[in-house]
């Protein structure tokens, strides 16, 4: 999220589409709901009428994968009728800024971009770049005027998405849809603002990326990032998977968003200047330009004392990628069902039945020679090798299941959607054998450091030399228990030196050796300090000579009246509640809206360092004065300084455009001749196969969560009041396609796909309409995919929705589009 | 508790005809409440499902917990629950949790306990042999170099590359933060880079 729960109740049109919070977030609809009671309208746009649409001002359906349709035909509006907030879209986004005039869109080329290579399915955007000065600045029209600014070519792109056309695309009614675009659209001035609630909905399609900038490029035209009660909200489904993608567990990024080196970055130095961004617009932050900071921070956490200048700082023991490797999810069970792992660790997580195409990622278990399942339950994973239409004793995995512990038998800290870090404290010792995740990885650690000590073998050097002091240690040097503090301050990191300010005269002594780092801005390149990952730098610092978990605070002081609760626990980045905050005021640090004055430049109160002008409110990003002044631009992590309209580092194209999904009910996209994403990929294997236009699966089909249970339902089904309010697996569907398939309400049927079937309870009911697509009706289901066979053990929970769903991914972050595929319904 | 859902629908209309009666129940309702958390050591924690991020206050006795509540100090939820967080306490001391590790030999039709040292010994084995086996010094990669005539043409070259491709990681979302990143720093240890987890599903 860039801002957080409580601020929903700043907001006077809230937007939930791709996400229903009412089911999936209970406890963000007291935000949503605050902010009704002051006369805000929620809006909700589902393809089913949800428990949040049930509660919104405005509901309107649309055909599943057809957002961007939506969201064009909404850009399309706002600029049609002058809407948009020309001060903010002028001076803090890319829309002046002229493009190369070799660049052609889909309006030009039928669907597609300048630049496209159909053998390789890739663009060369060399067509996609800005025009420069002879300094290397961007060429800027602030008139908007230029046919070759971004602003001009957003309009000619969006031109096309006329509400008519965008009816035909998606089904919703025209009158609705006019109503969500006039109602969101009159956020575009100073005085109101607009948020958009996000999740799965949109991420998990084939142009999963593009639905979210495609509602960024909107907020941006209307000045609502940055600002209170605005943003664009990532509804996130688990506990800590923000935590989690901070620290890098995914092929792509290590902790702190920095990237996995690849092989060609043959040392530190080559990594260091691929991953680093220049920019010669001297108003630019250039956040990123610290990277060489964080990465060698990093790497001193990692390796402690063994990382050293002449060896790098271990840069070389870190494993690399191959240049343009990608190793994600669906990568992973495609080389796994070809029999290429050995091993495989599925860890407090159930891939048997979260995985898209739950088929193929079952069978590919079958390969594997061991498995280690860790998990508070035995659940689909742990057992494939006894799951339906397996018979064991063909199987010849060898299957472990580790018993961790649940939240309340161990402490440490997650981080919430709004970017809070949490800490949590444990209430009682571990329910029988049961060990903390942290000592199962403390165990491993030792056990394998052991066997390379007496044995040898093949490059022990990262093991050997990965520093690890994280307690006691017995005899043998083995840390007996994981003390979860040491971990929290190694995140946060150390001053490893005195380290000194030497931009001043006399150089002034920033950090002591042995000091936890204050924040992120004294972290050095040169070894001198540590940090696990950055972005937690400051979440465990030294106060009053003392270490002080920031994450462990209960203050309850909201100064701002905002809900901002700086006291409250600690939020990424420096305690910072609402990222990009800087846009949240004028040229001159004044609030667009006084009303909701996040930050606020007083140009009289004396500074730290005694000069005159302070920012009040949020944490700024970044101590500059105003723009008006001589200050910086607000959109720091980018290099240009403002925030991309016109996005040139997309797989499928700077501006989002409308494509079917892999699998949908048209022959033809009506915007275009390329139905499909063409920058996908698409396996090849029999189980890799989808299905359009094909009478054997003719209803479109999505999936989703229900309050009483969580994702695969392993920690939700084993709880019997949990499972007595929702038993078993359903499938919804309209009162006229039940009539059609003369289907009654409760009655046992079965969904099919191209990859699978699952059984299901045909739930009848008004929430999903016969969608009206151009001339004809097409019908949609959907189903909850919470269940597996594994429990309850009786099998009558049925089994994963995502038997039924396609392993294809998004084209920039391969996330599988379960939220739009094609599926039969027949009588059990 | 001996109630089933019928009876529990009686108790509480019971309930409302005496509260409709004038009959005030509420300093017979705090007294129960003392009495069942009154000796408890009361901690506080936050939801493990969905991220909204909703504090709860976990009172525990003689080790075990006999009560979770929504934090009524937790500016997020402010003491509500939704159905899944109101029910957090039946993870714990659960007939399916399970509480010593489980093996399962290749071709076997069951699980059997096993003790943890056993367990972790045979993993770290595994996961030694796995790497040594299959370990990856350098490959082989095509990139662009450019010429002195500054052109660029594409050659084959070795990289250091220091991993293993036969060990494949997913999880979790479900970890604190602090075992995430000594998760991470253990697998990338051992030259993992098929890592993922829910974040990319």
């Amino acid at each position: 999220m860039t801002n957080h729960w409580i601020d929903l109740k700043n907001s006077d049109v809230i937007l939930a589409m791709g996400s229903n919070p009412a089911s999936n977030h209970p406890i963000s609809m007291k935000w949503i709901m605050r902010a009704r009671e002051k006369g805000a309208k929620l809006i909700s746009v589902d393809p089913r009428f949800t428990q949040t649409s049930a509660k919104a001002d405005l509901y309107a359906p649309l055909r599943s994968g057809t957002d961007i349709a939506f969201l064009g035909g909404m850009i399309n509006y706002i600029l049609t009728n002058n809407l948009f907030f020309k001060e903010y879209v002028v001076n803090y986004t890319n829309a002046s800024f002229l493009v190369n005039v070799d660049y052609k869109g889909p309006a030009d080329l039928d669907g597609l971009f300048s630049g496209y290579t159909l053998e390789t399915k890739k663009y060369d955007k060399a067509s996609w770049a800005f025009q420069k000065d002879e300094n290397g600045i961007s060429l800027k029209d602030p008139t908007l005027e230029d046919p070759n600014c971004v602003f001009q070519l957003l309009k000619k792109h969006y031109l096309r998405y006329t509400p008519e056309m965008v009816t035909d695309i998606t089904g919703t009614p025209l009158d609705k849809l006019l109503e969500v675009y006039k109602l969101f659209g009159s956020t575009g001035t100073p005085d109101r603002v607009g948020t958009e609630c996000y999740a799965m909905g949109w991420t998990q399609h084939t142009v999963g990326t593009q639905n979210i900038r495609a509602m960024t490029i909107i907020q941006m035209l209307l000045g609502n990032i940055g600002v209170a009660g605005g943003g664009i909200n990532a509804l996130r489904g688990e506990s800590n998977v923000q935590g989690s993608t901070d620290h890098g567990i995914l092929f792509h990024i290590l902790p702190g968003y920095n990237p996995v080196p690849n092989a060609s970055l043959v040392d530190l130095a080559a990594y260091i200047e691929k991953n680093t961004p220049t920019t010669k617009e001297t108003r630019s932050v250039n956040w990123w330009s610290n990277r060489g900071k964080y990465i060698t921070s990093y790497l001193k956490a990692v390796y402690g004392t063994a990382a050293t200048k002449e060896n790098d700082f271990g840069y070389s023991w870190m494993p690399k990628l191959d240049v343009g490797m990608n190793a994600s999810w669906l990568m992973i069970f495609d080389k796994m069902y070809k029999g290429d792992f050995d091993g495989f660790f599925a860890w407090g997580q159930n891939p048997a039945c979260s995985g898209a195409n739950s088929n193929k990622t079952r069978m590919a278990m079958t390969k594997l020679k061991w498995l280690v399942n860790v998990n508070l339950f035995d659940n689909e994973t742990a057992s494939f090798w006894r799951g339906p239409g397996l018979n064991p004793k063909d199987i010849q995995t060898e299957v472990f299941m580790l018993p961790c512990c649940s939240s309340m038998e161990k402490e440490g800290s997650i981080s919430n959607s709004g970017r809070w870090a949490q800490w949590r404290y444990k209430a009682i010792e571990p329910i029988g054998q049961a060990l903390p995740d942290a000592e199962i990885v403390n165990e491993l650690y030792f056990k394998v450091r052991e066997l390379y000590k007496k044995e040898g073998g093949a490059y022990p050097d990262p093991i050997v030399n990965l520093s690890w002091d994280y307690g006691t240690q017995d005899a043998a040097g083995k840390v007996k228990h994981v003390d979860t503090h040491a971990i929290a301050k190694e995140i946060n990191g150390y001053f490893l030196e005195d380290v000194y300010d030497t931009k001043v005269d006399p150089p002034k002594l920033i950090g002591k050796k042995g000091d936890l780092v204050t924040s992120f801005p004294s972290l050095q390149a040169d070894g001198s300090t540590s940090s696990g990952n950055w972005l937690y730098c400051n979440s465990y610092i030294m106060k009053d000579g003392k270490p002080t978990n920031m994450m462990a605070r209960r203050g309850k002081d909201d100064p701002t009246g905002l809900g901002l609760f700086p006291g409250w626990t600690w939020a990424w980045p420096v305690n910072r509640r609402i990222i990009y905050n800087r846009a949240s005021v004028d040229l001159q640090g004044q609030p667009w809206d006084p009303k909701r004055p996040l930050l606020k430049w007083n140009a009289t109160k004396l500074a730290a360092n005694g000069k005159p002008g302070v920012w009040e409110g949020d944490i700024p990003d970044g101590p500059a004065p105003p723009m008006g002044t001589d200050g910086k631009l607000p959109f720091i992590m980018k290099p240009d300084g403002v925030a991309s309209i016109f996005g040139a580092g997309l797989m499928e194209g700077p501006f989002p455009e409308h494509y079917e999904a892999l699998e949908c009910p048209l022959e033809n996209n009506a915007m275009s001749k390329q139905r499909i994403n063409p920058t996908i990929k698409i396996f090849g294997d029999k189980m890799d196969v989808s299905f359009s236009c094909d009478a054997r699966y003719p209803f479109v089909c999505t999936t989703y969560r229900v309050s009483e249970h969580w994702q695969t339902g392993c920690m939700t089904r084993h709880c019997s009041w949990l499972l007595e309010m929702q038993p078993q697996n359903f499938v919804e569907m309209s009162f006229e396609l039940a009539k059609e398939l003369g289907m009654s309400n409760g009655e046992a049927v079965v969904v099919s796909s191209g990859r699978g079937e699952v059984k299901a309870v045909a739930m009848v009911s008004e929430r999903f309409k016969p969608f009206k697509i151009m001339n004809s009706t097409v019908h949609q289901v959907g189903l909850p995919w919470h269940f597996g066979w594994q429990f309850p053990e009786d099998g009558s929970g049925y089994d994963s929705a995502n038997l039924l769903t396609p392993n294809v991914g998004d084209a920039n972050t391969m996330i599988p589009e379960t939220k739009a595929f094609m599926v039969n319904v027949r009588k059990a | 508790m001996g109630v089933s859902r019928r009876n529990f629908i009686k108790l509480s209309g019971g309930t409302v005809l005496v509260a409709s009666l004038g009959v005030n129940l509420d300093p017979a309702k705090a007294y129960a409440r003392e009495l069942r958390i009154k000796n408890a050591k009361q901690t506080t924690t936050v939801c493990p499902y969905c991220s909204v991020g909703c504090g709860l206050i976990v009172y525990a006795e003689n080790g075990k917990v006999i009560n979770t509540e929504g934090d009524p100090d937790h500016p997020i939820n402010e003491g509500a629950l939704c159905s899944k967080g109101a029910s957090v306490m039946q993870l714990l001391d659960h007939k399916s949790r399970v509480s010593k590790p489980l093996y399962r030999e290749p071709g076997a039709e069951s699980w059997k306990e096993v003790e943890w040292d056993w367990a972790l010994d045979r993993i770290a084995r595994l996961v030694k042999d796995t790497r040594d086996k299959s370990f990856k010094t350098v490959t082989k990669t095509k990139v662009k170099e450019k010429q002195a005539d500054g052109t660029e043409i594409e050659v084959e070259k070795e990289f250091v590359v220091n991993r293993t491709d036969k060990i494949a990681h997913v999880g979790s979302a479900a970890l604190d933060n602090e075992e995430c990143y000594i998760l991470q720093k253990l697998i990338r240890s051992w030259g993992l880079v098929y890592v993922e987890h829910q974040a990319r599903i």
